[in-house]
């Protein structure tokens, strides 16, 4: 059994041998065939033919196109190809590195004479004997200088039985600690501060262990927490082997892990002998080692060679590097991405202090990944995008900080004083990215949403470029615009005569879902309106899409009112918040849809109510006459009634408003607050505090109705649905009593509309309920509405809870963005 | 839908066999539009009315509509105003009459009757003065009344439709074919799609009337949908030698119909300013003067890489496109629809591929920031700036001078003070999509703040005459970012 071949886990795998070497057969064999990019099939893909030479280079093209897109993705590629000459095995290497992943060839350099007969063995190929020859003679050639073409790992089969033999064995990256999810407390720049250091991990509740002279050696945590160092432990401070021998000795207790700096990458060059520029303390650190032995000095020589540029841990959640790293390189091998986590991402240009300018990567970092790391010395430690810099510059007489993972609890000590001039002052760097601005990437393009609730969410293309021209025209500003109301999907269509909505059906549905205890409340008849307010007067008034739902000076007004209210009613304290998120119906129904009124239903019922008595008129003097027009008369009549009882729909939601005289908001939820959302808290806890809302102004805020009812009790809600409707309401919306529930196929509905018979007039038209024209209205499919509302819903949520996580605007404006997106999806508007 | 119409010719019935329907039955036909009833509510000796009375099926008529249609629209007027589909319903059902053919009465084809017409609701965009302006040429008395929006609410104001009572004394074919273009006409709107064949439809039935109608070019262009080609096509063929007139004004072209929702973008506005049209008699429009003025900002900066951004339809890209000096032009727009008419109007399709590949289409929005233009020798913001929110304009500062931060940035906008000079304004914007219009003051103070916050020198000047009193209609700002 001769020892597997190591390959990393994510690596391009270059299998090297002649025609008829066994090449496609090992890879068959070891790896999966979507892993496997044949040089054959890639000509058959181009040509129409695996052996026509003269497609080679085109072959070559797609192949290196598939192998980038998917060491691009993170997966490991195998190349079956001879790659016998060096060139061709140079772009490979490149291709590699181009995608920070190790290059490895696995040789198979079979016996002339086996590649010679398997050839002759397939009918398919007319492979001249010279030409394997000459494949082999490469071959050897090239055999000894793989490692220095830049290949990490090269294995050489060398018989068939080998071949046969061999096994793979993956090796996990160094930098792959995705298994060990802590906790951590993770320590910026120590810089030979070793008191501070010390200060730090005692407040941070390690216990120090400490030498017969009394220099700690390790440090260790009751509750079997681990430190997790950023680098630039050396250089500068005043004892910078101290820091060393209490760290290298935590790493060597497994009670820390460490990440090394660009002060211990030049620390090693220097101990190794090489030539460096001694400066930035580094020669302080080496006068330092060399008070220390021999063996400390290798010890220390052999920790710093040994430590991996950066950690992905946690499954995958956290990444540590000391100057950070993008999305791009984490989990990947390359000198680059060691260049990047030691050094950072510079411009090449230097500032007037003829230090580094550097590119500000976390501004538009987007990953996933929480990424914690050092370098650059800043005030105060703040979140960018989910990254953080701890180095807070303590050698600069600044302080120790370290961060508490997964708590996110800062803990940081003061220097002791300040040992080393910083060259240039500790202060933010230049004004970068401002925390409000959104990129293009954040949205255009296909899109999918990670979701709590439903998962990934997918945003068309398309439907991203409408939402985009929406959003920037016409929308409030994304800061003020935290959430967009998901649509709601009505009942299923009712069988009873003469309607076409019915609470039974809205019953049904939340019972076939194991909900048990529903809430009805009254839908209101205006329009959806989101409101900010703010404790301080201010915020927004919204529409579901995002616009002002008023002018200035009339949002400021209701804001004001609003403002009042909640100060009244004492919301702010109780919940802890300066502002609120509300959720409501803002009426009259003209107030916003003024020119919609006029334009589509006050036109269509002034056209009917002119047109149809003038036709009943004619039809009764024909009648009159003896002609049989009984039929049609009647039918006009119907017609007639029903004009009117569309136009009476209209106007019962209608009435002049004037600024704040006039208008009513009705409230019926909260949505955020503060660090907060309260999706989870029953509908009667909402409804009783926009009751509060209500008796603080009963003027502005309205009531809303609502009867908790069990999912049996149809005929409850019936009965009450059939009162409001009758009374001219719009209708009612029943929703799971408990607000947020997962039901059988994940999260239920929020709410259902069941909307009355007259009002359906204004969305069927006049005539909608007659029977011949409800009988083919009745089909009608709900399954896209309902997949929508549930998608937005998530969405929605989603927002709402990296508000509350106080995640960056992006991440917010991402999920409002895609709600706006999938409201262009073609849906039946009259659903 | 309604129409009647009425005869006092004696004896009355007559009217029956002109119009090959006898009096003394109700009829019923099916056509593709709906169903026409046919009935006499009278027919006596001294008087005799024809009642055609369309059915159409509401629902019918929105189904197989695309879906994604507006809500509005599955509640609508069609089966009640009078419109195109009565229109057909006329010719069809009164066909022989229309061509003037009776087989009981040739004699009384060709007499002028007296002939009453009532549409109780029409619809009539331009209300009761323009169903005038369409029936009193042609020998109409015309007593039209507009129907009340909604008599309970007073304020709104009248509908656009029209009680319309006609009295004269004409042939009975004439009427018809007056009625059967009028309908479609002034209801502005066609239920079906416009083509060619249309215009020998119209031409036949406005033989002998329309080419003499003084609102003859109205007529066309609103019978013909707009579409200019076929207008033009069809005056030509009713003026034969005389010259033919030029677009009428107020008239939408075929591309950009549908366009009204929400207003032209940024950019789009550049055209289409109530102003640029005001100044379009003068002897070079403001629109050029603008273009001309931002070109030569370009050609001094030595720009040969340039973002249109706003770019809207293109009005700056065929006079970028003409100078071989601007080697790479990007246009920009938040309107994926605005670049695909930019596209259209260059017609890209056929441009040559060195010519084409100067140029590139991106959808962005200035309020983002977007790796994909940064680095450009200049950035054209040609009445752009005026179409953004207020507390929006930080943003499209960091992403312009921020973040694409090009070498030169050339932006136009108007001046508001220049605005009293046109009178039609009121003391409003100069379009309903501006969100603010600057002095040129505070164009000064803005473009001074953005500047030293980005690292920019800038230099104001004027676009356009310079009035001594309020300045130039437009003005320019152009910003050279400085080294560092």
């Amino acid at each position: 059994m001769t020892a597997p071949l190591l390959v990393p886990e994510l690596s391009l795998v270059v299998l090297v041998g002649a025609s008829g070497s066994g090449k496609s057969t090992f890879a068959r064999r070891h790896f999966r065939p979507t892993q496997v990019l044949s040089s054959d099939t890639c000509r058959g893909l181009v040509a129409d033919d695996e052996n026509d030479q003269s497609a080679t280079p085109d072959a070559f093209d797609v192949l290196t196109y598939i192998a980038a897109t998917r060491l691009r993705a993170g997966r490991l590629t195998v190349v079956d190809a001879t790659n016998v000459k060096r060139e061709d095995r140079a772009t490979l290497v490149a291709l590699a590195r181009r995608h920070d992943v190790l290059p490895v060839a696995i040789v198979l350099d079979v016996p002339e004479q086996v590649c010679l007969d398997r050839n002759a063995g397939r009918p398919d190929r007319d492979m001249p004997p010279a030409v394997v020859r000459r494949q082999r003679a490469d071959l050897r050639r090239g055999l000894r200088g793989l490692g220095r073409e830049g290949f990490r790992k090269v294995h050489v089969l060398q018989t068939p039985e080998q071949v046969d033999a061999a096994t793979i064995a993956y090796e996990k990256q160094y930098n792959d600690r995705r298994d060990d999810p802590g906790p951590f407390d993770v320590i910026g720049d120590v810089h030979g501060c070793l008191a501070e250091l010390e200060d730090l991990l005692a407040a941070l509740g390690y216990a120090l262990d400490r030498d017969g002279t009394g220099r700690p050696v390790d440090a260790a945590h009751p509750d079997g927490r681990r430190a997790l160092f950023l680098g630039d432990l050396v250089d500068r401070g005043p004892d910078s082997p101290g820091v060393l021998r209490l760290v290298m000795g935590m790493v060597a207790a497994g009670h820390a892990l460490a990440v090394p700096g660009n002060h211990e990458n030049k620390l090693v060059r220097a101990l190794a002998g090489n030539p460096v520029t001694v400066s930035h303390g580094l020669g302080a650190t080496l006068e330092q080692l060399a008070a220390e032995t021999p063996e400390f000095r290798r010890a220390v020589q052999d920790f710093c060679h040994g430590l991996v540029s950066h950690y992905v841990l946690d499954g995958g959640r956290l990444v540590v590097a000391h100057a950070g790293l993008s999305e791009r390189l984490q989990g990947r091998s390359s000198a680059r991405v060691r260049s990047f986590a030691l050094y950072g991402d510079t411009t090449g240009e230097t500032d007037e202090y003829g230090l580094p300018v550097r590119y500000p990567w976390a501004t538009e970092y987007r990953g996933a990944a929480t990424v914690l790391y050092g370098h650059t010395p800043v005030p105060e430690p703040e979140w960018v995008n989910n990254t953080l810099c701890l180095d807070t510059g303590c050698v600069f007489g600044g302080r120790l900080t370290a961060l508490r993972y997964p708590e996110r609890e800062l803990v940081s000590v003061p220097a002791h004083r300040t040992w080393y001039e910083p060259v240039r002052p500790l202060a933010a760097p230049a004004p970068t990215r401002p925390p409000g601005v959104l990129d293009v990437e954040d949205v255009l393009g296909k899109r999918v949403v990670e979701t709590r609730l439903a998962g990934r969410v997918t945003v068309r293309e398309e439907n991203a470029a409408a939402a985009i021209e929406v959003m920037s025209r016409f929308a409030i500003a994304p800061e003020r615009l935290l959430y967009l109301p998901p649509t709601m999907s009505p009942p299923g269509t009712s069988t009873l005569p003469g309607l076409l909505e019915h609470p039974a059906e809205a019953f049904a549905h939340y019972r076939d879902e194991g909900v048990e205890q529903l809430v009805c409340q009254e839908k209101h008849m205006g329009s959806r309106a989101v409101a900010l307010v703010r404790r301080s007067g201010g915020g927004a008034v919204h529409t579901r899409t995002g616009r002002a739902f008023f002018d200035p000076a009339t949002t400021a007004a209701v804001l004001a009112r609003l403002a009042a209210a909640a100060g009244t009613a004492g919301l702010f304290d109780e919940l802890g918040t300066d502002w609120l998120l509300l959720d409501a119906e803002v009426l009259p129904w003209s107030a916003k849809a003024a020119e919609l009124v006029r334009e589509q239903y006050a036109a269509v019922g002034a056209a009917a109510r002119a047109a149809l008595p003038a036709a009943v008129g004619v039809l009764e003097q024909a009648a009159a006459r003896g002609l049989d027009v009984r039929p049609l008369l009647e039918l006009q009549r119907e017609r007639a009634a029903d004009a009117d009882a569309f136009t009476a729909a209209y106007r019962r939601y209608c009435w002049p408003t004037d600024g704040l005289a006039g208008l009513a908001v009705a409230p019926f939820q909260l949505l955020a607050s503060e660090g907060a959302t309260y999706a989870d808290r029953p509908h009667d806890w909402h409804l009783a505090l926009a009751d509060r809302l209500a008796d603080a102004d009963p003027v502005l805020v309205r009531r809303t109705a609502r009867l908790s009812v069990g999912v049996a009790d149809v005929a409850a809600a019936t009965a009450w649905w059939e009162g409001l409707t009758a009374a001219g309401g719009e209708g009612m919306v029943v929703k799971p009593a408990g607000n947020l529930t997962r039901g059988r196929r994940g999260v239920v509905q929020p709410g259902l509309k069941v909307r009355g018979p007259d009002y359906l007039r204004l969305i069927y038209g006049p005539g909608y309920a007659r029977p011949a024209n409800l009988d083919r209205l009745r089909d009608r499919n709900l399954g896209r509405k309902r997949s929508l509302a549930q998608r937005e819903y998530a969405l929605g949520l989603e927002g709402l809870e990296r508000l509350a996580r106080g995640e960056p605007l992006w991440r917010v404006h991402e999920c409002v963005f895609a709600v706006l997106a999938l409201e262009s999806e073609p849906v039946d508007p009259r659903l | 839908m309604l129409v009647t119409l009425s005869t006092t010719h004696v004896p009355a019935t007559d009217l029956g066999f002109l119009l090959h329907k006898n009096p003394a039955r109700a009829q019923r036909m099916d056509l593709s539009t709906g169903t026409a009833h046919v009935f006499y509510p009278e027919a006596t000796e001294q008087r005799c009315t024809a009642a055609l009375l369309l059915e159409v099926d509401p629902i019918a008529l929105v189904r197989g509509a695309p879906e994604g249609f507006s809500l509005g629209r599955y509640v609508n007027d069609r089966p009640y105003a009078a419109s195109s589909l009565l229109a057909v319903a006329l010719g069809k059902v009164f066909g022989s009459a229309r061509r003037g053919v009776s087989k009981e009465r040739p004699d009384l084809v060709d007499v002028p009757l007296p002939l009453e017409v009532h549409l109780p609701a029409l619809s009539c965009r331009g209300g009761p003065e323009l169903a005038e302006r369409f029936f009193a040429p042609l020998g109409w008395q015309v007593a039209a009344t507009a129907v009340p929006l909604d008599e309970t609410v007073p304020d709104w104001g009248p509908s656009r439709y029209v009680d319309l009572r006609l009295t004269g004394r004409l042939r009975l074919a004439d009427a018809i074919n007056h009625l059967y273009v009028a309908l479609p006409v002034l209801d502005d709107a066609k239920h079906y799609w416009v083509s060619t064949d249309e215009i020998d439809k119209l031409l036949r039935a406005g033989q002998g009337w329309l080419g003499g109608h003084p609102d003859r070019e109205l007529i066309t262009a609103r019978y013909l949908a707009h579409q200019r080609s076929l207008t033009r096509a069809a005056i030509e063929r009713l003026t034969d030698d005389e010259p033919v007139p030029g677009d009428t004004a107020g008239d939408t072209d075929g591309d950009t119909a549908g366009d009204t929702a929400g207003g032209p973008g940024p950019g789009a506005a550049a055209g289409h300013d109530a102003v640029d049209a005001a100044e379009a008699t003068r002897p070079v429009p403001l629109a050029v003067r603008r273009h001309d003025a931002v070109l030569a900002e370009l050609r001094a900066a030595g720009a040969s890489r340039v973002v249109d951004l706003g770019a809207g339809a293109g009005a700056l890209l065929p006079a970028l496109l003409a100078d071989p000096r601007f080697t790479e032009i990007v246009a920009v727009d938040v309107s994926a629809r605005a670049l695909e008419t930019a596209a259209r109007r260059l017609h890209v399709d056929r441009m040559p591929e060195r010519q084409r590949a100067r140029l590139t289409f991106l959808q962005s929005a200035l309020t983002y920031t977007d790796a994909r233009l940064r680095g450009y020798d200049a950035a054209v913001l040609m009445e752009v700036v005026e179409h953004v929110d207020p507390d929006r304009l930080p943003a499209l500062e960091h992403a312009v001078f921020g973040s694409a931060a090009p070498a030169t940035v050339v932006l136009t906008t108007p001046n508001a003070e220049h605005n009293v000079r046109y009178p039609g304004l009121a003391g409003g914007l100069r379009h309903r999509d501006h969100r603010f219009e600057w002095t040129r003051a505070e164009l000064a103070t803005w473009a001074a703040a953005v500047a030293d916050r980005y690292g920019y020198a800038v230099r104001t000047a004027g676009i356009g005459d310079d009035d001594p009193a309020v300045g130039p209609p437009t003005q320019l700002a152009v910003f050279t970012r400085e080294a560092r």
